[in-house]
């Protein structure tokens, strides 16, 4: 079953201005329970647009989405409880950040969802944890916090409401390397902890193919392709046209593959490394041309 | 002779309470030449923005010197010389645009030097036309994307007329695209119209093109080369937490294994080049 | 979700008043103000009503959106009126206990209402022709002289500049915030005021931090564009006055002209409670 679905999903910004623009047009897909689901896209392709469409921060202008089998939309004065069930991590989340203390700042989240104060406390410091934030921190002012731990404690904030899914736009945006990394993996060590899904939303190829099971293409507000990593990302050439790349080391081998050699596209450099060592010649013998 | 040279450069940033770690230079050494491209690569704390800043005088070295085509940059009246000749883009593209309308936010830096009007006018024309904005001259800043927002900033330094632009990561807040509209500028202003370029990025294929590049960590200069010279290290860059291309590693990891593949490869089209010889069919 | 948010409701267009020296124009709309008041009979309001319809029809604004501008200030405008129903001597029309309108008071209140309304309409003109970066520029140059009494003139216009850029920077930004905060369930749509009030926590400290951060930002920016305060600077765009401008001071001077003798020749409108 799917635990997010839409059916016909559409968003038209200025609806019946001369403004008038449809970022989403007509988007029908469904997330599978507990998997972690890419979204790529040009931007203006509407991804942001879409994503906000299914925490019900906007409405539909036509279409629905179904959260575990029921329109979110059916009962619109309950909506704010439909965003404790589908967490939502902006980009440069710290900005976010208010309370007096990083954990009663954590706290806001759970606070808003009517639990008492015990299992409030217990979920933020739990959350904590899985941001991979020290306890020490916890009792410091926000803004005492490096920018990658303000990070981390606006990510919990959200991990805090439990949700059973969990969106993020450009998590890592910012970020250096190391540090995009060290956040990716806490985010999967999360996700095969809880066994809640996850939506990524990112530029990144790299991280894309190296953590997504599925990945969904938008391009000008339509849905163009949904499938596994492995199969978006063979399709090279096409998501050039759309403005987007492939990871550096699928794309040596598609080159590679579209000049006749008999390797298979990968996603990953070890990957890369195994497919081509049955295949390459070793020695002076054959020292290259 | 350089055109900026940094010599034995130590800097600590006054303590506060609860700062993260302080971006602390221990003693860096650095020379660059008219019309190079340099790119300063490494983590976040390993001291290259602060670096960068010393370049133009934002701040001054607590010990050692830096030179500006000549000039001391500890000297208080070259200050406003030293800022024409050197310019600095910073990294959120916002937060660096005065005025409500483009063209006015360019004229900003000349209006501050005293520039004549009518020549402040062509100025700008040439600057905005020069990072291909001159169609947006009317509009207003907020209207923008952020690869736009910073090549306005970036026409804003042009007007002032420099010898060289320091740029502190200024794609990091940036799409794909917006990335790629604001290297192929920098490029163009080395390439065309001969400005040095300091680029500072933690984004190793930023640092390919350039030509030399310089790795900081923890406040000094790790190792610096020629592009090739330098992602040829890999050994030293992963015990570092560097990142390099997924290209470089590949041809590095294949190489290690016996394989005979150049000894540093940058990009992709390198690797398939390095790659063919040695395929069956 | 940017706002097409100009302050004062700036409609750019190619009018003869568009065209105008924003100085000349922000001086006039003061004179029009103070002759408002200098009109004393209804001869010289109707002097001053007519200048202002030929400027608003001149303006190329449709009239629309001068009504609209009025819409905001109906009930003060009723308000005043009414009021000075009551304030007047002459014949009385009607009386209920202490409460009398008279005739008089008719006339004061038809008099101070059409004052307002002139008000109001005048310094929309001027609004709805003239840029904020204009208008910023324009005032700017008047309060030079106001340097001589150590009024820091260059750094409030500096100010404003920055300030009405970033009008529409943070306007998206506090979008951006609601959004973050809605999604971890912040409720900013019901409640009593105390409610609504607490619930905006969330959205001012943030931005209130972020905006300290935009100005270290900023600052250090602008001195990396050596920026050193006022002196020495020179600005790009000159404001240069025309012909069209002695034309429409001329004509205004004309019709003040009038106003003053209407003044001196008919007796005064206002009647005074007796």
């Amino acid at each position: 079953m799917f635990v997010i679905e839409t059916k016909n999903l559409t968003y038209t910004y200025g609806a019946g201005t001369p403004f008038e623009k449809t970022a989403v047009d007509n988007v029908s897909i469904g997330v599978k329970k507990g998997e972690f689901l890419g979204i790529i896209g040009h931007t203006g392709s509407g991804k942001s647009t879409f994503i906000q469409t299914l925490n019900g921060l906007l409405r539909p202008t036509k279409g629905t989405v179904l959260l575990n089998g029921k329109d979110i939309w059916e009962e619109p004065k309950k909506i704010r409880s439909v965003r404790f069930q589908v967490g939502m991590v902006f980009q440069y989340p710290e900005h976010q950040l208010f309370e007096e203390t990083v954990l009663k700042d954590i706290c806001f989240g759970p606070g808003n969802m009517g639990l008492d104060k015990q299992e409030v406390e217990k979920r933020a410091r739990l959350a904590a944890q899985f941001a991979g934030l020290p306890e020490e921190l916890l009792d410091k002012s926000p803004f005492e916090l490096s920018g990658g731990q303000k990070r981390r404690a606006a990510i919990a904030g959200v991990i805090a409401m439990d949700p059973d899914v969990l969106i993020l736009d450009e998590p890592t945006a910012g970020l250096d390397p190391q540090g995009r990394d060290r956040l990716l993996e806490q985010i999967s060590d999360y996700r095969k902890k809880r066994g809640n899904t996850i939506l990524l939303v990112s530029h990144s190829m790299e991280d894309i193919a190296r953590f997504a099971d599925r990945v969904l293409v938008m391009n000008a507000g339509k849905a163009v392709m949904l499938d596994t990593t492995a199969n978006v990302f063979s399709h090279g050439r096409e998501l050039e046209s759309m403005g987007l790349r492939v990871p550096q080391v699928t794309g040596i081998l598609l080159t590679l593959q579209e000049k006749g050699y008999p390797v298979h596209p990968v996603l990953t450099v070890d990957e890369a490394v195994k497919e081509l060592r049955p295949l390459l010649k070793k020695g002076d013998a054959h020292r290259g041309a | 002779m350089s055109y900026i040279s940094a010599q034995n450069v130590t800097f600590a940033y006054e303590s506060n309470e609860g700062e993260e770690k302080d971006e602390v230079l221990h003693g860096v050494s650095l020379d660059i030449k008219k019309g190079e491209f340099i790119a300063l690569l490494g983590h976040n704390g390993s001291g290259k923005s602060t670096l960068a800043k010393h370049l133009n005088a934002l701040l001054l070295p607590c010990g050692g010197k830096v030179y500006v085509d000549g000039l001391d940059t500890m000297d208080e009246a070259l200050k406003i010389e030293i800022r024409r000749r050197v310019g600095l883009v910073l990294q959120n593209p916002d937060n660096q645009l005065v005025a409500s309308i483009v063209e006015e936010d360019v004229a900003f830096g000349p209006e501050n030097l005293g520039i004549a009007p009518p020549e402040i006018r062509k100025r700008v024309d040439d600057a905005l036309k020069a990072v291909e904005m001159y169609d947006y001259r009317l509009s207003a800043p907020y209207k923008l994307s952020g690869g736009q927002k910073q090549r306005i900033a970036i026409a804003g330094i042009i007007a002032m007329e420099p010898d060289c632009i320091v740029l502190d990561e200024p794609t990091a807040m940036l799409d794909p695209r917006g990335r790629d509209e604001v290297l192929h500028t920098i490029h163009k202003l080395n390439k065309e119209n001969g400005i040095t370029i300091v680029l500072i990025t933690h984004y190793m294929d930023e640092a390919v093109g350039a030509d030399r590049v310089v790795i900081m960590d923890e406040g000094k200069i790790l190792t610096q080369g020629t592009p090739r010279e330098v992602f040829s290290q890999v050994e030293l860059l992963k015990q570092h937490e560097l990142d390099v291309p997924q290209a470089t590693e590949l041809a590095w990891r294949l190489r290690k294994e016996g394989y005979d593949l150049p000894e540093c490869v940058l990009n992709s089209d390198e690797c398939v080049a390095a790659l063919e010889p040695l395929l069956n069919r | 979700m940017a706002r097409d948010i100009t302050l004062g409701q700036y409609i750019p267009g190619h009018s003869l008043i568009h065209r105008m020296d924003p100085r000349v124009k922000i001086a006039l709309t003061f004179v029009f103000i103070i002759f408002i008041f200098v009109a004393s009979n209804f001869e010289g309001l109707l002097i001053m009503v007519a200048l202002m319809f030929a400027i608003l029809l001149l303006s190329g604004v449709p009239l629309k959106q001068y009504f609209k501008s009025l819409k905001a200030i109906l009930f003060i405008v009723l308000f005043t009126g009414v009021l000075n129903l009551f304030y007047g001597s002459g014949h009385v029309i009607w009386q209920w206990r202490f409460m009398q309108v008279t005739d008089g008071g008719i006339c004061n209140a038809l008099f101070v209402s059409i004052r307002i309304v002139s008000l109001i309409l005048y310094s929309s003109v001027l609004t709805f022709t003239t840029s904020p970066t204009d208008l910023t520029d324009a005032l700017e140059r008047i309060m030079k002289p106001l340097k001589a009494l150590h009024v820091k003139v260059h750094e409030i216009a500096m100010m404003m500049t920055i300030a009405l850029r970033f009008v529409p920077t943070l306007l998206e930004e506090t979008d951006k915030i609601m959004n973050a905060q809605k999604a971890r369930g912040a409720d900013l749509e019901s409640g009593g005021v105390t409610q609504r009030i607490h619930a905006m926590i969330p959205i001012l400290i943030p931005l209130f931090v972020s905006s300290f951060r935009r100005a270290y930002d900023l600052a250090m920016a602008m001195e990396c564009r050596c920026y050193h305060g006022g002196e020495g600077r020179t600005k790009m765009k000159q404001l240069h006055m025309t012909n069209l401008d002695s034309a429409a001071i001329a004509c205004t001077a004309v019709f003040c002209a009038a106003v003053i003798f209407c003044a001196a020749k008919f007796p005064a409108a206002l009647h005074e409670l007796r």
